[in-house]
């Protein structure tokens, strides 16, 4: 008995441990890893690792992973338009932005995610949707799940469960859903909510739906159940083993290169500049001594940074030197609270030191810095 | 029209034809791709139309998203050229071929169809046309730079040579290989290189015998020596390809300027000392535990900030503002000590507010505050501003003496240096271990005084060597 666990250890850290080539050439047409990892950076940068590095002609992959609270946006979509960010950095949620197309979708670990890596030519959306429906009704024959002609998953007809995306290279494609398990519905409708009014833009909208959870439908369901269902009929249909291998995306060594794709990810040029141009066009009140003023701002976003600069002021409100002075430099910075907070205060210290000037240069600045 | 297929072998033999028109040696090493080769009468970059291929699924038409390349730039195959949307897939198209973009068929957001053309590409010449039945390589994208298939086998390079060739930006598949199995050497690198950039290069270091210069057979036979002369080693020249870069100042850096450049119209004197801290080591040894248990964690900053609110009680002026004019000081009232902090974006100076009436305990809650803020990038104009005296605690990522710039509208900052455990003298003459950290101060010489400066520093140094004494004093 000890012996033969003894063996099986050792063939798992084999798998593990041994060279590309070997690890890589599972016996069968394909292979079921799952990340060890919740952080959406991680999980994306293997999906790109994996579309960049692995040969899938003789084998496919199914990859689940599933993440910590994070809003993840489309590879052309504008943050902006699709969450509320205050919110997200109020309640510490990441903001990611994927490299396939599609819209925004709201992860924890109350919901999974399947990527299905093929060859372009074996690129096929449908019938990895399928496969999914097909697990789900193996697991609970009762549900009442189909497969709609715009690639989401509904239950009951009603309620969609599941949302799908996808990138297509050269030589090699991969299709990703995810599957609403036990989420948090609540936190999902509330950062999903854009806050702005006067928001123009080309970038890809999302189309909101009605979500449901499967859990309410059943609440004997778990990830862990759905996951293991999942990768059962993958290696039924692909005649493999009902294996799944875990992989640490932290792992360089196993995944050449993976820390520099995680890193990528996170960049403010990423996950920001990637937004096509838009512009925003919103008003806010201003208390000030005895009177409200109404004040309107225009701005042009090109690359995540502001490119046109129009605030509707009072003549002689602020200095016009001042005025112009803040336009300049808010003209070229990023669209980002941060950056724009530092830069105002620095301003601040040059310009000359008057109680009332200054309070009406913070009040203004903080209103500004509220739209970003 | 003619179709030639060049076999690769590891020595090169040029194939003479009548059908051959522009066939250099670039050209056969092109052939190591198993492609099949058109010959262009043209002389100079042929025009082709790239055509925007199937997608997929019965896709027609796609939204062009972003372009990676512009008018003029150069291609090579499998480069990016653009991101095309549909139907939330996100597809990368790549280039087919080696050339020089000439016109982009869409703009941003237009629709293109399948089949039609999406770019001109200016083909290279002496390089031929592929044809369309170019052989599939397997999927690798930056990786092209390290494998590429030759004849059905891997392209063999070591490490060190693939390095070598990326460096350089260098495909390995245009490199002949001169080692065994076509295995390409790093002389194979620095041979291409220095054709590329018309270098001297230095004979391999295996000793190649030079070949015996010609000469008439009534000379003796000392020609042998020269033969087996070596010639002496000449430095290898360094390929380096980096470029400059110009990046326009922008946001943080702007406002960066702006502060620094206002500060230098402030005339500067610096002030430095040393301060014995071994005692507040101590102290706060005792004392961290007992903050952790109130949820707090406790730094040296805390008492630093707090030693010096007490000195500005004593000397009022280093909190105090210089008009532009410079008609009128004005005293501020507040101690809104500034603490310079070091995030991504680069220095940022939130400050906590009215020290004057803040324990020890106060300000480290609020620093714990405004460290996690800070960290977050969620700090507000209302941390920001109101600062009126500095301290920059740059010790805790190195240095001793610095020589720190004043913030306008403040008159005076000082910098900390990193403790350090030295050796000093004590009352009795014997050798003890100190905890010693160094301060520089800097303060505005228009009102300040190097006597008045040298006195607070006495002052703070005091509190701070003997932390008792500042029970006596606190408010």
């Amino acid at each position: 008995m000890v012996l033969q666990s003894f063996k099986n250890c050792l063939w798992l850290s084999c798998v593990l441990r041994t060279p590309k080539a070997c690890f890589w050439s599972t016996a069968g047409g394909g292979l079921i890893m799952q990340s060890v990892s919740n952080d959406v950076y991680q999980n994306l940068a293997v999906e790109d690792w994996i579309h960049d590095h692995m040969d899938l002609e003789k084998q496919q992959i199914l990859f689940l992973w599933r993440n910590s609270p994070a809003v993840v946006i489309g590879r052309h979509q504008n943050p902006w338009q699709e969450c509320n960010l205050r919110l997200l950095r109020q309640k510490n949620i990441k903001l990611a932005r994927r490299r396939s197309g599609g819209g925004t979708v709201y992860h924890d670990l109350g919901n999974i995610n399947l990527t299905f890596f093929t060859t372009r030519k074996k690129y096929e959306r449908m019938g990895n949707l399928k496969l999914v429906v097909k697990a789900l009704k193996a697991l609970r024959p009762h549900l009442d799940v189909h497969v709609t002609d715009r690639y989401d998953i509904l239950l009951n007809r009603q309620y969609k469960i599941s949302g799908t995306a996808a990138k297509l290279g050269r030589t090699s494609a991969y299709h990703h859903c995810t599957l609403l398990c036990n989420a948090d519905k609540f936190v999902l409708s509330s950062v999903l909510k854009s806050p702005y009014k006067g928001l123009k833009s080309n970038a890809t909208p999302s189309v909101p739906a009605s979500v449901k959870n499967l859990f309410e439908e059943d609440a004997s369901l778990t990830s862990e159940m759905l996951l293991d269902a999942i990768a059962k009929e993958y290696a039924l249909q692909h005649q493999i083993d009902h294996h799944i291998t875990l992989i640490n995306p932290a792992d360089e060594t196993l995944l050449p290169g993976i820390s520099n794709k995680t890193k990528e990810l996170q960049t403010w040029e990423w996950v920001y500049g990637k937004t096509p141009k838009f512009s925003i066009s919103e008003c806010f009140n201003m208390a000030c001594k005895d009177s409200v003023l109404d004040v309107k701002v225009n701005m042009d976003v090109k690359h995540g940074r502001i490119e046109v600069c129009n605030i509707d002021l009072p003549e002689q409100w602020l200095p016009p030197g001042l005025y112009s002075e803040l336009v300049k430099s808010l003209t070229g910075s990023k669209f980002c609270p941060n950056e724009i907070s530092t830069l105002v205060t620095k301003l601040l210290r040059v310009c000359p030191q008057d109680d009332e000037l200054h309070s009406r240069w913070s009040l203004l600045c903080e209103n500004m810095i509220r739209l970003m | 029209v003619c179709i030639h297929r060049v076999r690769s072998c590891s020595s090169i033999r040029f194939i003479k034809s009548k059908y051959v028109c522009v066939f250099d040696k670039s050209a056969l090493k092109f052939s190591h791709q198993q492609r099949l080769f058109r010959t262009s009468p043209v002389s100079c970059g042929q025009i082709v139309q790239f055509k925007l291929s199937d997608i997929g699924e019965g896709i027609t038409e796609v939204t062009v998203k972003e372009w990676y390349i512009k008018e003029g730039d150069s291609v090579s195959q499998f480069d990016s050229i653009c991101e095309v949307q549909s139907d939330k897939a996100s597809v990368t198209i790549t280039s087919r071929y080696d050339g020089v973009i000439r016109k982009l068929h869409y703009s941003i957001d237009d629709i293109a169809l399948v089949g039609k053309p999406l770019v001109d590409i200016e083909i290279d010449a002496s390089k031929g046309v592929a044809s369309e039945d170019v052989v599939e390589t397997p999927p690798m994208s930056h990786e092209e730079h390290t494998h590429q298939e030759i004849k059905g086998h891997k392209t063999l390079a070591t490490p060190a040579v693939r390095r070598l060739a990326m460096e350089n930006n260098i495909k390995l598949s245009e490199v002949v290989g001169t080692g065994k199995d076509n295995r390409i050497l790093k002389e194979d690198i620095l041979n291409y290189l220095a054709k590329q950039t018309g270098a001297i290069l230095p004979p391999s270091p295996k000793a190649e015998i030079v070949p015996p210069l010609r000469e008439t057979e009534a000379v003796p036979a000392a020609p042998k020596d020269k033969a087996r002369r070596i010639p002496a080693p000449v430095p290898r020249p360094i390929a380096f390809s980096g470029k400059d870069r110009t990046e326009p100042v922008t946001g943080f850096q702007k406002a960066m300027v702006k502060t620094m450049s206002a500060a230098l119209k402030i005339p500067h004197f610096g002030y430095s000392d040393e301060v014995d801290l071994t005692q507040l080591v101590q102290l706060r040894e005792e004392l961290k535990s007992l903050a952790e248990i109130r949820g707090v964690k406790l730094s040296f900053m805390p008492f630093f900030i707090k030693a010096a609110s007490l000195g500005l009680l004593q000397y009022p002026i280093l909190n105090a503002s210089l008009d532009e004019n410079c008609q009128n000081v004005t005293y501020k009232a507040s101690h809104n000590i500034g603490v310079a902090m070091d995030t991504e974006q680069g220095l940022i100076v939130p400050n906590v507010k009215n020290v004057q009436v803040c324990s020890v305990f106060d300000i480290a809650v609020e620093l714990n505050r405004l460290q996690s803020l800070g960290s977050a990038g969620q700090l507000g104009t209302s941390d920001l501003t109101g600062g009126t005296f500095t301290l920059s605690n740059i010790g805790t990522i190195g240095g001793t003496y610095a020589k720190a710039v004043i913030l306008p509208p403040e008159v005076a900052i000082g910098a900390l240096g990193k403790i350090q455990v030295l050796p000093r003298f004590n009352g009795k003459g014997e050798v003890f271990k100190a905890q010693i950290m160094n301060v520089s101060w800097s303060a505005d010489h228009r009102i300040i005084d190097g006597a008045t400066m040298a006195r607070f520093s006495n002052l703070w140094k005091s509190y701070l060597e003997n932390p008792a004494s500042m029970l006596l004093d606190l408010k």
